[in-house]
């Protein structure tokens, strides 16, 4: 069937954690847009979701780091984190191991990776299903890009990524929606958490939102990381969809909320 | 070498709930199986964030154990501030501070 959604979100621990540290009206206003993404996915009547996310050592170490990773497993479960902490109880989550392998087949013919018949979820992936599938009941397809333990898997390659990701997508009769989540400009897990640079962010929305892959594709990780923080890396995940929606994007909600660490961001991409 | 230790330390207790109940019932014990520097299994003893922080340790698998260790949010925040108030700046990684430490970038 191919691909029938794409989208981008954001997935910092806060937006659950620490809701109630948020001034409300934006606060509420980022969880109802993230919520309507949700309704637009259920609406597209997917068999499946694929997440491609940025974890945080939840499964992969620098004693055997995967560029690309993705799960092959009838279930997850998750959050590793302490579920008070991060406002999610742990809970299981479907998975479609034959579904996995077809579509773990189809990018193998493009790209190497690693693929894991285990997986627990931590923010990266728990936070968005919070509010896009809340009754965790859509199989879910993990897959990881490093975006945390250098060397990373440079831009274009995620780009190559995204690509051949569409192209398993296309040969497996499933209804697929796909979301990536990251960044965008971000310092989690330092004392700058909270410091955000909107005009980087609204900058690389744009060039997502009109396919400019080159722009998308111009950022050295010397500049991101001065510029966007460690957090910035996490455009892996965004670039990966855009290459494989390969539509216009559209920013349904971007803003800075320092309490959450991260300029929250909601977006959905046509596909063509 | 040993900074790669700490951070497997941190990657085990912060995914597996048999090495968390190890490390709250014999810490020590624990320790001994990583390699681990005398700043760091002393970092790691007394639960001090603010020092594994400068010592360079990944912010993500830091941020878990803060959570482990049940660490308010703000509290954890002014930990790491306080590391490197008293041990100077990050010395290794990819989490360095860029703002001052009497700077509370998000109000906490």
């Amino acid at each position: 069937m191919s691909l029938v959604f794409a989208g981008a979100c954001s997935h910092a621990p806060g937006i659950t954690g620490r809701a109630h540290l948020a001034e409300a009206g934006v606060r509420d206003a980022f969880h109802a847009e993230f919520r309507g993404m949700g309704e637009a996915l259920a609406a597209a009547k997917p068999d499946a979701l694929v997440v491609i996310a940025a974890e945080h050592f939840a499964n992969f170490f620098m004693n055997n780091m995967p560029a690309y990773a993705m799960g092959m497993a009838d279930h997850y479960e998750g959050p590793i984190e302490d579920p008070g902490w991060l406002g999610i109880a742990r809970t299981r989550v479907p998975g479609n191991a034959d579904l996995s392998l077809r579509l773990v087949r189809g990018v193998m013919q493009d790209v190497d990776l690693a693929y894991a018949e285990e997986w627990k979820f931590d923010h990266g992936i728990m936070v968005p299903l919070h509010f896009l599938t809340p009754k965790f009941d859509l199989p879910v397809v993990p897959v990881n890009i490093n975006c945390q333990g250098p060397p990373l898997t440079p831009l274009h390659r995620a780009w190559a990524f995204g690509e051949a990701l569409r192209r398993a997508c296309e040969a497996v009769p499933e209804r697929i929606a796909l979301v990536s989540t990251g960044g965008i400009s971000h310092w989690p897990a330092t004392p700058d958490s909270g410091k955000i640079n909107e005009p980087w962010d609204r900058e690389f929305l744009d060039r997502w939102s009109r396919q400019d892959k080159a722009g998308m594709l111009s950022y050295s990780d010397e500049a991101t990381y001065r510029d966007a923080g460690q957090g910035g890396f996490e455009i892996r995940t965004f670039i990966a969809t855009a290459a494989a929606a390969r539509g216009r994007g559209e920013v349904r909600f971007y803003a800075p909320i320092p309490i959450f660490s991260v300029g929250c961001t909601v977006a959905l991409m046509a596909i063509e | 070498m040993s900074l790669y230790a700490a951070q497997k330390l941190l990657y085990h207790l912060n995914r597996e709930p048999a090495v968390q109940a190890s490390f709250r019932e014999a810490r020590e014990q624990v320790l001994a199986g990583y390699e681990l520097s005398d700043e760091e299994r002393e970092a790691f003893v007394a639960g001090d964030v603010g020092k594994l922080y400068v010592l360079g340790a990944n912010g993500q698998l830091l941020m878990h154990f803060a959570a482990l260790l049940g660490m308010p949010w703000a509290d954890y925040i002014e930990a790491m501030r306080e590391g490197v108030r008293r041990h100077g700046p990050v010395r290794a990684g990819i989490y360095a501070m860029t703002t001052s430490t009497d700077e509370k970038v998000a109000g906490v």
